[in-house]
């Protein structure tokens, strides 16, 4: 069911511009997800290596959103259709 | 509870008070997104329209026939030519259960849900039935493929978040579940609650390792 989109994983930084990966996937906090579903939907979602999908679960718990993805905006819609299907709270925005 | 398998999935025995609980919870969520109520504006349905647009007639279609293929082909032309873009829908759970793609840009959320919640919906009905299809009625043991514990969590996962919403929820869940009179008629939500948040937190586990 799920795809893993084939550029997610982009080193992002506040000045930085990439004009082709103006789009970002957000994941925003919510009190229901548990700390370990979130993690294991990053791993499994987007291919990310334990760590990662860690340590974007603990931005959306502690600072409550991360950005999890960049890229195209049709990727990033994807990207949100699929985390919507396994219930977390996920936003597109033009970064 | 759950363990993981060889072959990449699942297996659980469940009793058959678990397995009838399961079922009563899950359910309710598969009806919630077949029902179209929910809505704001997509599609007016009978009795619902509070601007009078509403088609004199259009409520003998009845929205309560959803397996029939050839209105759930009209209802999708219907959606495609409508340009009004719809709304967050007004029950709570279900706008969680079907959130806004974009956050402070109605109309692309409105575009976005245009074309995506009718496959979110039937993606999420999907996964329940999936957990009702093989859950044995009088409870046992379960074995899953990795994809059908994948649906399971989602299922679970969606069923829990109608709970978090109708019981409002909060990251203090032990806190509020102390500070409730057991006898409540709360009480028991939330402790429905936090049993199935333990049987996921163990799906997890086991398909995580």
């Amino acid at each position: 069911m799920s795809v893993a989109p084939a550029e997610v994983d982009q080193p992002r930084s506040a000045d930085e511009t990439v004009p082709d990966k103006p789009w970002v996937t957000i994941v925003w906090n919510d009190p229901v997800n548990l700390m370990s579903y979130v993690t294991y939907v990053f791993e499994h979602v987007f291919g990310y290596p334990r760590r990662k999908a860690e340590k974007l679960m603990l931005d959306v718990h502690q600072k409550g959103k991360a950005v999890v993805a960049s890229g195209a905006r049709e990727a990033m819609e994807h990207n949100v259709e699929v985390l919507h299907g396994y219930g977390l709270w996920a936003t597109v925005r033009q970064d | 509870m759950f363990r993981r398998t060889r072959d990449g999935g699942v297996r659980v025995s469940i009793s058959a008070g678990e397995a009838q609980l399961l079922r009563t919870l899950v359910v309710p969520v598969m009806q919630l997104l077949t029902d179209d109520r929910g809505r704001t504006n997509a599609a007016p349905g009978p009795g619902r329209d509070e601007a009078g647009r509403g088609e004199p007639g259009r409520g003998e279609a009845g929205s309560d026939e959803p397996g029939s293929d050839e209105a759930g082909v009209f209802d999708e032309l219907e959606r495609m030519f409508d340009d009004r873009e719809p709304e967050t829908p007004e029950d709570p759970v279900l706008a969680r259960l079907l959130p806004d793609a974009y956050r402070d840009d109605p109309k692309a959320a409105g575009e976005f849900r245009r074309y995506t919640e009718s496959s979110l919906r039937e993606a999420k009905k999907y996964f329940a039935q999936t957990l009702l299809d093989t859950l044995p009625a009088n409870g046992g043991r379960v074995e899953l493929t990795g994809d059908q514990a994948r649906d399971w969590m989602r299922a679970l996962n969606d069923v829990r978040l109608s709970f978090g919403v109708r019981l409002e929820v909060t990251e203090d869940f032990e806190e509020q579940l102390a500070a409730l009179d057991p006898e409540d008629p709360k009480f028991a939500a939330f402790e429905v609650y936090g049993w199935l948040g333990a049987v996921q937190e163990s799906l997890v586990q086991a398909l995580a390792r």
